[in-house]
Parts: C-alpha cells; sequence; structure tokens
C-alpha cells in the first residue's frame, strides 16, 4: 500500500468542476457549497478543478460559488471528456499540491474518473456520497453513503491516505448562493498532452430524453401497476408523464400483463430510479418493487385500497380510482404548468 | 479469436437485506445470495462476442468458497473456465485492495494468453460503489469504456472496439484502443437461458481455485490493511418523513396535490 500520507502536508479541500461542452454540472456548484462548510470547518481553502479546452471563460463562475482559488488545465486533447489524460490531469495536480480532500459529483463522468484517480494515487474512494462532516478532533472527513440498494447508509473513513476522495450525490447538497463580484486566484498549469494518450476516439453523442432506457436518470416518473387494468387505462398515465414531461415506469406485474415493455419495469429485477418525483398508480408497493424507487425524493401514491403498503413510503398519497384521479391530475397540471392564451 | 475475462461478484439479494435497528448490524441471516445482475449481463456480452469473433471466456470472481455459485452460473450461461480467488487475506478489501487482487489475477492468465478485453458490471449491488472496473483498468493499463449499454464493432486486426455509453440522457459512441475493459449496463444484453446440458456441464466443471500464493502480490495491498478506506459505522437509513394523505374527490384532491408539489418546485411552474 502506498505510503503513509495523513501527516505529510495535504491542506485544502477540492472540488472538480465537471464541465461538458463549457456547460457545468449542477452538482459541481452543489459541492462548492459543501467543500467550503467543510474547508471552513477545517480553517483551509477551497479550490476548483476546471480542465477542457477554451473553458478560462468559467473561472469567474468557480469564484462566484465559492472557491478561493482555480486551478485552470486547457489543452485540445481535453476538449472531449475522456479518461485517460482527464486522469493524468488531476493526478498530476494533485500531487503537486496535495489536497486533503478531494469531491467529485457522482455523474458517470465523475464516477468514471474517480475510480482511475484514487487508482493511480492509491488513495480511498467513497462513492455516492449523501452526507460529509468534519470530526472536529480527527479532522477526518466523515463520508456517509447508501449501500445495498438505499436499505443500508455506512460512514466511511479514510484515516491514513491523503487525499480523501469522495463522489457525491447530486441534488443532495444545497445549490449555493452565487456570489456575483466574489474573486479568488487562478492557478494556470500547463502540461503536454497527445491525442495518442486519450486511447480512445468520441464517434458521436447523441441526446435521448423521455426514452425508457434512461429511466434511472429520469427527473419525472409516471408508474402503472398491475391496478391500471388494462393497456388501454395506462393512454391517462401517459397523458399525465407528457405533461410534466416524465417517463413512464411500470411494475412487473404491469409487464408481465404486457402493457408495457419490459425494458420500463422498475424494481429488483428492472432498473432502480431515483427520480425528483415517482407516481406510483395502482401499484401495491411490494419490497421487490420499493427497493427500486424508495429513494425518489418525492412519492406520490395513487391506490383504491388505504391499506396498500405503498402508502408507507409516499409523501403524498391519493386514496380513490386512477381512472377519476389521473385525468383530475393531468388536466390540474394542465392548467398550472401549460401557459394558456389568456 | 479474442481472450476475454468476466469479473463476477457474489451478492446477498440486497431486497432483503436490513438493519437491525436494535444492534444495527446487517440481518444477512436467510438473505439468498446470487449473481451480481449486472455481471451477468457481462458474462452475456463475453459469450455473444465468442459467438461472433470465436475465443475464449474466463470468470473470474474473488470471495468466500460459496462463491464458486456464481462461477457455475457463468459456465452454465458459456464461460470456458472459471477461476476462484479464495483467501482469508482477501477478506475486507475495499474497492482499493480488490481491483488490484483482480488485477494480478488477469495478469498472470494474460501471461499464459494476452487478454484483449475485461468486462465488470456497472457496479455491485451491494457495495454500490462502481468503482472496481475503473481501478482494474487503471492497474493493467487498459482503455476504460463505463456503462456500455451497445457493443457495436471489434475488429481485432485494427485493435479497436466500439461500444455506445449510456450517459445521462445521452449516448455516447466511442471507439477505444484494445485490449479494454468494458463496464456493463443491463440495456446491453437480454439474458439467454442456460440449455440443461450447458448447467450439466457446468455443475460438473471444475473450478479453479488461486489463493494468494498463486497470484504476485504484495501483502501489504490486500484485505484490511490494504484498504484505505474504513466503515466507521453502518446504520439503518432515515425512515421517510411520514406521507400524507390527501383527501377528498378526486378533482379536489389533484387540485391540492398539484398545489403541494408546484410550492416544493419539484415539478417546475411555468
Ligand atoms: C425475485 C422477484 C423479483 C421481483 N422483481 C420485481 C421488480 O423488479 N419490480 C416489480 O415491480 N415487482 C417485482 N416483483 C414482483 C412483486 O413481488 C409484486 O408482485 C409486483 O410488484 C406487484 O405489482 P403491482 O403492485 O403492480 O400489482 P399488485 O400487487 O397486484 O397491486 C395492484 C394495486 O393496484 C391497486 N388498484 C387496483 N385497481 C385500482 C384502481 N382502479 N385504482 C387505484 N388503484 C387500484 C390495488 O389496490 C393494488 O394495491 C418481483 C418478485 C420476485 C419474487
Ligand atoms: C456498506 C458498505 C459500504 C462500502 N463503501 C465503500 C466505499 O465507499 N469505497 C470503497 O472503496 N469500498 C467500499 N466498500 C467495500 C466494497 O464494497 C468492497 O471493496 C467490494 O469488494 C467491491 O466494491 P463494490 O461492491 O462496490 O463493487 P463495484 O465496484 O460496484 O463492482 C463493479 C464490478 O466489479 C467487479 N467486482 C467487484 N467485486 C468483485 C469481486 N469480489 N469478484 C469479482 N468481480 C468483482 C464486478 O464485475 C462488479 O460488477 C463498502 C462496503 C460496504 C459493506
Amino acid at each position: 500500500m502506498p505510503a503513509d500520507t495523513a501527516n505529510t502536508g495535504y491542506r485544502g479541500v477540492w472540488v472538480f468542476i465537471e464541465q461538458v461542452g463549457g456547460e457545468v454540472a449542477p452538482v459541481s456548484w452543489e459541492l462548492l457549497g459543501a467543500g467550503r462548510q467543510l474547508a471552513d470547518a477545517l480553517g483551509v481553502e477551497l479550490a476548483g478543478v476546471l480542465l477542457g479546452q477554451g473553458v478560462a471563460g468559467l473561472v469567474t463562475e468557480v469564484w462566484a460559488y465559492g472557491a478561493d482559488k482555480v486551478y485552470l488545465v486547457e489543452d485540445p486533447v481535453l476538449g472531449f471528456y475522456r479518461t485517460a489524460p482527464y486522469a493524468r490531469a488531476l493526478v498530476r495536480l494533485v500531487k503537486q499540491y496535495q489536497p486533503e480532500i478531494l469531491l467529485l459529483g457522482a455523474t458517470s463522468l465523475g464516477r468514471d474518473l474517480s475510480g482511475a484517480v484514487a487508482t493511480f494515487l492509491g488513495t480511498g474512494l467513497t462513492a455516492d456520497c449523501t452526507s460529509l462532516t468534519i470530526d472536529p478532533e480527527t479532522r477526518l472527513l466523515e463520508q456517509t453513503r447508501p449501500a445495498f440498494g438505499g436499505n443500508v447508509m455506512a460512514t466511511i473513513l479514510c484515516r491514513r491516505h491523503r487525499p480523501q476522495m469522495a463522489t457525491v450525490r447530486p441534488r443532495v447538497m444545497p445549490m449555493p448562493s452565487r456570489q456575483e463580484d466574489r474573486r479568488g486566484e487562478l492557478v494556470r498549469v500547463d502540461m503536454a498532452f497527445n491525442e495518442a494518450e486519450a486511447r480512445v476516439e468520441v464517434i458521436e453523442v447523441i441526446e435521448e430524453k423521455n426514452k425508457a432506457v434512461y429511466l434511472d436518470r429520469a427527473e419525472i416518473i409516471v408508474a402503472g401497476g398491475r391496478g391500471v387494468g388494462s393497456k388501454e387505462n395506462f393512454r391517462l398515465l401517459e397523458e399525465l408523464a407528457g405533461v410534466l414531461g416524465g417517463t413512464l415506469g411500470a411494475s412487473r406485474a404491469a409487464v408481465e400483463a404486457g402493457w408495457l415493455p419490459p425494458e420500463y419495469q422498475v424494481g429488483q429485477t428492472g432498473t432502480t430510479v431515483r427520480p425528483k418525483v415517482y407516481f406510483a398508480i395502482g401499484i401495491s408497493g411490494a419490497v421487490q418493487h420499493l427497493v427500486g424507487m424508495q429513494t425518489s425524493d418525492v412519492i406520490v401514491a395513487i391506490n383504491n385500497d388505504s391499506q396498500a403498503p405503498i402508502f408507507k413510503v409516499a409523501t403524498y398519497g391519493i386514496v380513490g380510482d386512477l381512472r377519476q384521479v389521473v385525468p383530475a391530475l393531468t388536466a390540474e397540471f394542465r392548467r398550472q404548468l401549460v401557459p394558456g392564451p389568456g | 479469436m479474442l481472450q476475454m475475462v468476466v469479473c463476477v461478484k457474489q451478492v446477498p439479494d440486497t431486497a432483503e437485506v436490513r438493519i437491525d435497528p436494535r444492534t444495527n448490524t446487517l440481518v444477512r441471516a436467510g438473505v439468498p445470495a446470487i449473481i451480481n445482475p449486472f455481471d451477468a449481463h457481462a458474462v452475456e456480452a463475453a459469450v455473444r462476442l465468442k459467438e461472433k469473433y470465436g475465443g475464449r471466456v474466463t470468470a473470474l470472481s474473488m470471495g468466500p468458497p460459496q462463491a464458486a455459485e456464481v462461477l457455475r452460473r457463468a459456465l452454465g450461461m458459456g464461460a470456458d473456465r472459471a477461476i476462484l480467488l479464495t483467501d482469508r487475506a482477501f477478506a475486507g478489501s475495499d474497492t482499493l485492495a480488490t481491483s488490484y487482487i483482480l488485477a494480478r489475477a488477469i495478469e498472470v492468465i494474460n501471461r499464459e494468453t494476452p487478454v484483449d478485453l475485461v468486462f465488470c458490471g456497472k457496479q455491485a449491488i451491494d457495495g454500490d460503489t462502481a468503482q472496481v472496473g475503473p481501478g482494474i483498468a487503471t492497474r493493467l493499463g487498459f482503455t476504460q469504456l463505463t456503462y456500455c449499454m451497445a457493443i457495436d464493432a471489434v475488429d481485432l486486426e485494427q485493435g479497436y472496439i466500439q461500444v455506445q455509453r449510456k450517459l445521462e440522457g445521452k449516448r455516447e459512441i466511442i471507439r477505444g484502443r484494445l485490449p479494454a475493459l468494458l463496464t456493463v449496463v443491463k440495456d446491453l444484453n437480454e439474458l439467454r437461458y442456460p440449455s440443461l446440458p450447458a448447467l450439466i456441464r457446468a455443475a460438473r466443471a471444475t473450478i479453479t481455485t488461486w489463493s494468494k500464493d498463486n497470484l504476485d502480490l504484495d501483502p501489504a495491498q490486500i484485505g484490511l490493511k490494504g484498504s484505505p478506506t474504513s466503515v466507521r459505522r453502518i446504520f439503518a437509513p432515515p425512515a421517510r418523513p411520514g406521507g400524507e394523505i390527501i383527501p377528498g374527490e378526486p378533482r379536489a384532491a389533484a387540485v391540492a396535490l398539484v398545489a403541494r408539489l408546484v410550492q416544493m418546485k419539484v415539478i417546475a411552474d411555468k
């Protein structure tokens, strides 16, 4: 195991600023908010790390969201995210400037990158955290995360290695306010890259919103179960999803009935989802379904059986016949959301 | 001829794992052990490539002796051989140590015949970290291709693989140099049902077992000692805040519900 680095002068909190085509992933701002609190608790600096090509314009944004310092590496090879050059750049910065904490968003990019970087550095990496605090006595980062599909929470420490690395779930840390005139320090670092080291070539990126295969990334899911009763009745759910810009989902019973194809199934043997709002309509709430959706921000249950277990996890519930409740909801959302002629 | 290694993990069926609220310990008794679902899709992907291009699929698992079961499952699905890495010294490995041990084993296989592709699941449903795949790729110096939802082509002559990666609301088509490590999502394929003869063959097959002595390992990098992360405590997730049943006729209830959701800003007001 690489040498003990806990007491060798690693200082400061870093946040990797994830950007694609100059657009910053909101989780990076959330992490600057969380990182600010950690840095203040430790009495150290907060820095953002910005890698890319033509991204210098974002530096003021990183200051505005709370960073004291920005490390900026620009190179054409960093124009598209690719693991190898991004990992090398980040590893080199860490070795040179030695932060004690390094945070990344638990996005697909953040997880892809952090796993490589932690391995190069031989340090610990805690995945998908939902809470970060500092133990005032030891100054260690307490990293709390769900495991076992959300059934278990664990607090993880990285005692003897630096930096302490974590990826953090999007949308759990509050968005900090943006301070327009806040300025900080800029550290530009030049490194030589060559295209061959990237090992990959991005051929095409295809945007695909509202498709079932992206259920695990959907922000609003309108899911139906056996209680929907027929394929025709699923039209009611489709209309609701349409008004909300959401995606359809299904329990296994609804899939087995042939009302929706298998890729729409939520649950243990389907997809695990974590939308902002999950509508469970005519779904009883079997444990195999619950494990796939119980960490949704808001759960709305519509069921005519007031004793259905789904109501135990629901934020809001309506007891009633879905054939009346769902059209009423669609109509009301349409009234509220779609700007009418007057 | 493609040389492929698939990493398969035995995991508890997480739907049934719970925390005992009094002792704050995991209740595992009676919880069935299964093949990590993503890893089953990884085996399927490798077997399909073998059918198309020719080659050999080695299933590799680190775990206690019972983990042999998931290797038999992989053999039943068409893997050619199975290797179980089992040793008390491996216990307590975090992702850094786990990827080290698995990478060392793949290096042994690589010395027999150079490995072109390694497959992992997107993540294990127990640890849920998605870190072991990138860890192995980094240690081996293989091209890292995570979240693969389709394999478009493998070109051994040119030495590349083209895959589609599933990202947030996007699909990325990307070509990477071989050798490569892929982590896979379930959209990649439909699992086949193993045929009866395949199951019989799998049940009878011998599973090679390697201990730490079969691998060229630095003892300081394995097990608890070799793991920089440690679990300080585990506990049950906080119960969801008490739900509210919205009363009234369908229309009145719908109006009240929409008002709450709009007010919470979870559904944007335009
Ligand atoms: C190994 C295993 C894996 C599984 N994996 C999954 C999985 O991934 N996903 C999954 O979903 N299930 C899974 N299941 C199945 C699961 O156990 C349940 O059988 C399933 O979730 C039930 O689906 P449901 O809630 O739609 O149907 P039901 O349990 O039949 O519930 C239907 C509900 O609709 C209500 N209802 C009926 N009519 C109306 C109406 N007019 N208006 C309003 N409400 C109405 C009823 O009150 C009832 O609560 C799995 C099971 C096993 C054993
Ligand atoms: C509650 C809890 C929380 C934890 N949190 C962390 C953490 O934040 N950071 C950390 O470093 N460790 C953590 N661990 C330890 C971690 O679970 C183990 O190190 C485990 O060996 C691998 O991690 P994973 O299960 O997350 O696998 P993942 O990285 O999610 O697995 C990805 C893929 O790697 C392959 N793979 C993984 N393990 C094996 C294996 N044993 N044999 C064959 N193939 C395998 C499979 O193909 C799998 O699909 C935690 C453990 C527990 C119990």
